[in-house]
């Protein structure tokens, strides 16, 4: 189906969870999802028989610098649709609940979002660093993340054979 | 008989080790010889490209893709040059999606001769990782002659191809197909597919149902092991694949039961011989002249938007999620690897194998570790 | 025909004799026979088993992979090495047995390469361990990776553990 006639059929199954929607590039559409009603909206994407989004493509979480986002994207290999779902979620207090009963593969997708965003997500089975070692502090994929000067004693600026001042993190292109 | 009281042991395998998928760490959990669980310890490769990304403009990142995946570099350049393609609207000459395709199936033969060599290495077999990487030296001088780097090749630009094919490449390229398909694949596998020791070590070893797979977001050969026809360059096809004739080789349980390691290893032979097909139908479709790159305005920048573009990737979907503000650099990359989901499934069907077939198990999902750290 | 390969008969009949210094056996002996460890960590790692393969073959200068630090005097390190791996590399370098010697091979391992605009890198393995050899390259080729074996080899060639010079 099309995509105009898929975002009808969406809004009308998920009901008030939709905040909004856009169409988006690549024959996608993407759709704010209201987060206290993620779990349940997800469980009608999935189970639906005319909707049958039970294929999870991708997950990731973004720092819009005013507020934090999840995005999910989704496909039906029944119907050969995809959407993208993003859920905003507040700066100082980033959660969400976790996908994991719905998705199995979501699990170590949950945990890399943790380590570099800081995003919890309730009712994970593992919520641990994965990609960082498990002293790391901050999230380095934060807009107003800071290099650390040195780990366990090892100083990780360079000196620059140039330049006098040596900046951890190298000279901004 | 008497019962031996046993403790479970905790044992370290990693993150250096003789096998050659890179820096993996897994923390077993064995009560003897037999698995308990297996944890996987990754990070260990974590450069960081993700926010590399966020400080470089859109056309210099380019040479970040092909360290995702250094084995198979072109298809990961192809997969973000399409992504910012697709965002900014731009097309690209004809000549250059042929040129785009020839280069990522050599790419896609170079990856699997080491997915299957470094598989046969691990296992003790040392002569046909050997025999593989001869094989490679040849497809190593056919991309030194396209592009002129052996291993990260960085061929490929925002909208188009960075050389034309030079004098004397159509011939070698040919001679070099014509041998694989003719000559090399039907000797490797009468001397390791058909062994009886290796049928032993990889049947029945590692089996994941079909309905597993989908569900641990399984992709690339890995799925098409257990069974499941999907292949991105059939169902979604991108650049000009919809113009060539090939099969899709998935796993029939030949030797063992479907979904099986021996499976997925086989699967992988088939596609060399497919892509082979694939390059010889692209030399012939594709004309002498022609634009190889459409220019894009300097300084470029994208406009504003969000997208998620997925290609087909020797070791399952590459998909390429951007966020642009309308600025020269992007606002967030996102990459999603096949290895990243072959690793999820690991810690589950780890239980219950013995040391010896975690290693089988593991070399049949053709984990890289750049693309699981990124 | 096969008094060519014998070195003994290079000589006339009768000198049967070599005769040199103990420190030049020894060191011919131990630069022809480097083991290295595969301390494969990224891209270089193909590169350095292209090298041990088919083509540049260096096990015709007597070196050998081996897995563990304990059999090995000589540690390529080939590829990034992150901040999470940098306390094991110091480990393994700990563990071999000296004479002991290093070649950082790449751009990452030298200086951290293009992953200099990373939090998470090391720049540059000379940091915890010391180097012997800097290659340059990204990735280096197998002939400029013999070409680094090679000075690793003149530099045993010049050491001398038994003939100290006066001061």
């Amino acid at each position: 189906m099309d995509r105009a006639e898929l975002i009808t059929l969406l809004s009308s199954r998920l009901g008030s969870a939709l905040l909004s929607t856009e169409e988006m590039k690549n024959d996608d559409s993407m759709l704010v999802v209201d987060r206290k009603q993620l779990v349940s909206a997800v469980g009608t994407l999935k189970n639906d028989p005319a909707l049958g989004f039970s294929t999870l493509m991708n997950h990731l979480g973004v720092d819009y610098q005013d507020r934090l986002a999840v995005i999910y994207n989704l496909y039906s290999p029944l119907h050969r649709n995809k959407i993208t779902i993003k859920v905003y979620l507040d700066r100082d207090k980033p959660e969400v609940p976790s996908l994991e009963r719905a998705f199995h593969g979501i699990s170590w997708y949950e945990r890399e979002t943790y380590d570099l965003l800081g995003i919890r997500f309730t009712g994970h089975s593992n919520l641990k660093r994965l990609l960082l070692p498990e002293d790391w502090e901050g999230h380095p994929l934060r807009k107003d993340y800071v290099y650390p000067a040195s780990y366990h004693g090892i100083e990780t600026g360079r000196p620059d054979l140039l330049d006098d001042t040596a900046a951890p993190g190298g000279a901004d292109v | 008989m008497s019962k031996y009281s046993s403790q479970e042991m905790v044992l370290n395998m990693g993150p250096h080790h003789p096998s050659t998928h890179g820096v993996l760490r897994f923390i077993l959990q064995t009560d003897g010889e037999m698995m308990v669980k297996a944890t996987p310890d990754v990070g260990f490769l974590h450069r960081g490209i993700e926010k590399i990304a966020e400080r470089l403009p859109w056309q210099s990142f380019l040479p970040y893709t092909d360290r995702i995946d250094y084995v198979a570099s072109v298809n990961c350049n192809l997969g973000y040059a399409l992504a910012v393609e697709r965002l900014a609207g731009i097309a690209v000459p004809e000549k250059a999606e042929y040129l785009r395709v020839i280069a990522a199936e050599l790419s896609r033969i170079g990856s699997h001769f080491i997915g299957f060599g470094a598989l046969l290495l691990d296992l003790g077999a040392v002569t046909p990782f050997v025999h593989a990487l001869r094989e490679r030296e040849t497809f190593n001088d056919l991309m030194e002659m396209l592009c002129g780097a052996r291993l990260t090749h960085n061929y490929i630009r925002i909208g188009g191809v960075s050389q034309d094919l030079p004098g004397g490449f159509r011939e070698k390229c040919l001679a070099f197909v014509d041998h694989l398909e003719r000559e090399f694949i039907g000797e490797f596998n009468t001397l390791i597919s058909r062994n009886t020791i290796l049928i032993n070590r990889l049947a029945n070893v590692g089996v994941i149902s079909a309905e597993t797979a989908e569900e641990y977001t399984l992709t690339g050969p890995n799925l098409r092991g257990s069974g499941v026809r999907f292949d991105l360059r059939k169902d979604e096809p991108y650049s000009v694949y919809d113009r060539f004739d090939f099969e899709v080789p998935v796993g029939t349980g030949r030797y063992g039961t479907l979904g099986d390691s021996y499976d997925r290893y086989f699967v992988r032979i088939d596609e060399v011989v497919q892509s082979c097909r694939i390059i010889r139908q692209a030399l012939g479709q594709m004309r002498v002249g022609g634009e190889i790159r459409t220019k894009v305005p300097k300084p470029f920048t994208v406009p504003a938007g969000e997208i998620y573009v997925r290609t087909e990737s020797p070791r399952g979907e590459l998909g390429f999620y951007l966020i642009s503000d309308g600025g020269r650099n992007p606002f967030r990359v996102k990459v999603r690897t096949g290895s990243f989901s072959a690793m999820t499934i690991i810690e589950l069907i780890s239980q219950g194998v013995m040391v010896a077939d975690l290693v089988a198990i593991i070399g049949s999902f053709d984990i890289v570790a750049p693309e699981v750290d990124r | 025909m096969l008094e060519r390969f014998n070195i003994v008969n290079r000589f006339s009949g009768d000198a049967d004799l070599v005769l040199t210094t103990v420190d030049e056996a020894v060191n011919l002996a131990r630069a022809n026979s480097l083991w290295y460890l595969l301390m494969g960590l990224a891209c270089c790692s193909i590169e350095l088993m292209q090298t041990g393969g088919p083509r540049a073959d260096i096990d015709r200068f007597g070196s050998l992979f081996r897995a563990t630090p304990r059999q090995s005097d000589l540690m390529i390190v080939a590829g990034t090495v992150t901040l999470k791996m940098a306390p094991r590399l110091r480990r393994l370098y700990e563990q071999m047995a000296e004479p002991r010697y290093v070649i950082a091979m790449g751009s990452c391992a030298n200086c951290g390469g293009p992953f200099d605009l990373s939090y998470s890198v090391l720049r540059g393995v000379d940091k915890i361990i010391p180097v012997d050899v800097y290659l340059p390259g990204c990735p280096p080729r197998p002939e400029a990776l013999t070409e680094a074996l090679l000075k690793v080899q003149e530099k045993i060639k010049k050491e001398r553990y038994f003939l100290k010079k006066e001061a």
